[in-house]
């Protein structure tokens, strides 16, 4: 048995490295978040969102900006989704967004393309163009259909 | 037939009194825990027992679960061309369920039958009669301070495992097989959430720890004082707490909702 001294130092440094793995998990992990940090909240909405699910990824250029924050039906029956998006992004008013699937299998993330106008969309505004969510079974439901035909 | 029946009775007697007394003892615990004095340096040299010491095997563990989660999956995945899914199957798997279990029956293991151990041949050489002979409570200063040492560890080491083996998973999937790192910790990081996953998982091991702390000292205190009793003791102890901890992670996570 070491002295007392040495064995509070391994005590204080193992509490120490545990708060730090259970910190890591939380924040860097787990994503929890304290405190508010600097969001808007756009909308779009889609014919189809396919299998788009809340907290998927927002991407400029492949890099996340934000997050799916909900999901509705708006009064027309079509997809309302909700986005999240860092404040000083700066997405310019005639920019895009579409539904892309992360491989052939992957998870479904929005997809951003930037406008040309120099005003940006602010709290609460519109995506003003959306492409829908790409459906494998419905392309290939056209394939078999399209070569039916051509029989 | 009628001694079965009488068997029977007594057998779920003796189940409802065993129950009864690891309740009561529980409540002894807890009602020394706001007693003074806090009894902190025995605390922190169980902490030391159950904690520090338990470390070394804690990481090599976790990493092991690690990298064979890694070699495993990422085998599979490939052949259904999903190999970026690693991260997300890994950290699920493990936060969830793998790190608080495994853990859970590596402490008991590894801290929990010692504590049973030690408590067990106190009773045997008499030092907890020696202990009330001087009007101290052998609860207040014998299993007060190492209960609460395996509930503070628990959640501290099943952190480490975790932590441990996404790291033993990273190695293998992205410096061995070549899958790309960022690809791995984005998937991690997108599919593990604070409130459904990590709080799922400390209150896994919350518990598991608290069962841990009651088992492993109710047992020995109640051991018979001899060196077979704290043979057995020491065995149920093992026995005992393996089978709460798989059956309470069962419940967490029926009531928790999957």
């Amino acid at each position: 048995m070491q002295n007392n001294a040495t064995r509070d130092l391994l005590v204080g440094t193992f509490v120490l490295i545990g708060l730090g793995a259970l910190g890591y998990l939380s924040l860097q992990i787990g994503g929890l978040e304290f405190g508010q940090t600097d969001r808007i909240l756009l909308r779009a909405t889609f014919d189809d969102i396919g299998g788009l699910s809340v907290r998927a990824p927002v991407r400029i250029a492949g890099v996340k900006i934000g997050q799916v924050s909900a999901i509705d039906l708006d009064d027309d029956l079509r997809a309302q989704v909700s986005l999240e998006v860092e404040s000083d992004v700066g997405l310019s008013v005639d920019s895009s967004a579409a539904i892309r699937t992360a491989g052939l299998l992957g998870d479904q993330f929005i997809s951003v393309e930037l406008g040309a106008e120099d005003e940006v969309l602010g709290e609460g505004e519109e995506f003003a163009f959306t492409e829908s969510a790409l459906s494998i079974d419905k392309l290939v439901g056209r394939l078999v259909h399209d070569a039916g035909v051509s029989d | 037939m009628r001694g079965l029946v009488q068997d029977l009775g007594a057998a779920s007697m003796s189940l409802v009194e065993g129950l009864g007394r690891v309740a009561v003892f529980g409540g002894a615990i807890a009602r020394c825990l706001v007693q003074p004095p806090t009894r902190f340096g025995f605390f922190v040299r169980a902490l030391y027992d159950a904690g520090v010491l338990s470390v070394a095997l804690i990481a090599l563990s976790g990493f092991t679960v690690g990298m064979v989660l890694g070699l495993q999956l990422y085998t599979t995945l490939t052949r259904f061309g999903a190999e970026e899914g690693l991260g997300a199957v890994v950290g699920l798997s493990l936060v969830r369920e793998l790190g608080p279990v495994v853990c859970g029956l590596l402490v008991t293991g590894r801290a929990g039958s010692a504590v049973t151990a030690e408590i067990g041949s106190m009773k045997a050489t008499e030092q907890l009669d020696g202990l009330r002979m001087m009007a101290i409570d052998p609860v207040h200063f014998v299993a007060m301070p190492r209960a609460l040492a395996l509930t503070v560890a628990m959640p501290l080491l099943n952190a480490l495992f975790i932590v441990f083996a996404i790291a033993g998973a990273y190695v293998i999937g992205v410096s061995n097989q070549g899958l790309d790192g960022g690809v791995y910790l984005a998937g991690l990081e997108g599919a593990v959430r604070f409130a459904d996953d990590v709080g799922q998982s400390l209150l896994k091991s919350l518990v598991f720890g608290v069962l841990l702390g009651l088992i492993s000292t109710y047992k020995g205190h109640a051991c018979s004082p001899d060196a077979a009793g704290v043979a057995r003791a020491t065995t149920s102890t093992v026995v005992t707490a393996s089978v709460a901890i798989l059956l309470s992670d069962y419940v967490i996570t029926a009531l928790w909702g999957v």
